[in-house]
């Protein structure tokens, strides 16, 4: 029996193993994937939920989810590149013109 | 539709079962593996297999619309998003191993773990029953009843969305725009440029004289050698990490290491060949 608790479960793991990425990875995309990957575990809790009380509020806000995420990542893909085309490098080691 | 799609009974509880685990077990390795990876489109390739497996657990929630939103948007287009800027910011961008801010890696495993037992800690405490039965919303009528729902309660939030959306499109727009510093050269200025590089003629392409057409396959020279030229130096690996990062293109640097030494023999690869 596939209870909302495994679906939980496997939203949290994902989410934890996104936070990992973030704070580990230094090539910018792929922070960026890992936060990807933070709202998609986000999402999952989210239809989980609306299943489990039997109303769809929760499918609509992962909706909403996947929209700002679209947005999210078309503007931060544009920052990127721009910061390559200035430093040649897409490290967030090497952005630190505005360091102390 | 995802009650339609396994069939009804005892049999199919166990079926379910065995779907959400092998899916489990695929997304979480592939999460795993995406922030191990050291390549970026290695990392991009294991985040289309989580998104893969999300959108079918999705179908087993009930949510069949999000689920082809998810292959749709997330999949087709954001993953795509990600590899097409991967490729313009240099595929051969891989994560240096060296740590330059001190036990980054170890603190950041120790974050993992407790956040990991503040979230089980928090939701083993909250009561998670089995789901109701659920009714025709969350199958054949999903999408109407989305739609309902968005059309009415969520009306507001949704127009804000497309605002949102055209002002994204706009600031990708912006941002990614470069303006012309120095006058375009025209196409004598081209021309005499080519000519004074010393190579009017473009670079040998790889392998259409040799044995394989291949991309990796370098192609054989007159005399028999191994033109690396013909070779892009993205294929030919990453140079030998020096601690520093790559820089995007690493076409200078010389010992680079030839990818398909198997079969090609690497013996002909050496630096400042001619042609």
């Amino acid at each position: 029996m596939v209870s909302p608790a495994h679906f939980i479960a496997l939203s949290v793991i994902l989410f934890v193993i996104g936070t990992v990425g973030v704070l580990v990875r230094r090539n910018a995309i792929v922070v960026f994937m890992s936060v990807e990957l933070m709202l998609n575990a986000a999402n999952l809790a989210f239809v989980t939920f609306a299943r489990m009380h039997n109303a769809l509020d929760g499918q609509v806000i992962a909706f909403f989810v996947m929209v700002v995420a679209a947005a999210e990542v078309v503007v931060g893909l544009a920052i990127l590149t721009s910061i390559f085309r200035a430093r040649r490098s897409a490290s967030v080691d090497d952005a630190n013109l505005m360091k102390y | 539709m995802s009650q339609h799609m396994i069939l009804a009974g005892p049999a199919a509880e166990t079926t379910r079962l065995v779907i959400f685990w092998v899916l489990a077990i695929l997304a979480v390795a592939a999460a795993t593996g995406m922030i191990l990876a050291r390549k970026a489109v290695h990392c991009a390739m294991m985040l289309a297999v989580v998104m893969l497996s999300l959108s079918v657990l999705y179908l087993m929630l009930g949510a069949p619309f999000l689920a082809f939103v998810q292959i749709i948007v997330y999949t087709g287009a954001v993953l795509m998003l990600f590899l097409f800027v991967l490729m313009i910011v240099g595929i051969s961008a891989a994560d240096s191993i060296i740590e330059t801010i001190r036990g980054q890696r170890l603190w950041a495993a120790i974050g993992g773990i407790a956040l990991l037992v503040l979230l089980v800690l928090v939701i083993g405490h909250a009561a998670i029953g089995p789901a109701p039965a659920s009714g025709a919303k969350f199958g054949d009528n999903n999408v109407n009843a989305l739609a309902a729902l968005i059309f009415t309660k969520y009306v507001f939030p949704f127009e804000l969305t497309s605002a949102l959306l055209i002002t994204a499109a706009l600031g990708a727009m912006v941002l990614a725009h470069r303006e012309r510093t120095g006058p375009k050269p025209t196409q004598r200025e081209l021309a005499e440029r080519r000519v004074a590089s010393g190579r009017p003629a473009p670079l040998p392409g790889p392998g259409t004289y040799a044995q394989h057409n291949a991309v990796d396959m370098p192609a054989l020279l007159p005399d028999g050698t191994q033109s690396s030229l013909s070779v892009s130096p993205v294929l030919t690996g990453p140079p030998p990490d020096t601690g520093d990062y790559p820089q995007g293109l690493p076409a200078e640097s010389s010992e680079s290491i030839p990818a398909s030494s198997a079969q090609s023999g690497s013996a002909t690869q050496e630096a400042g060949e001619q042609w």
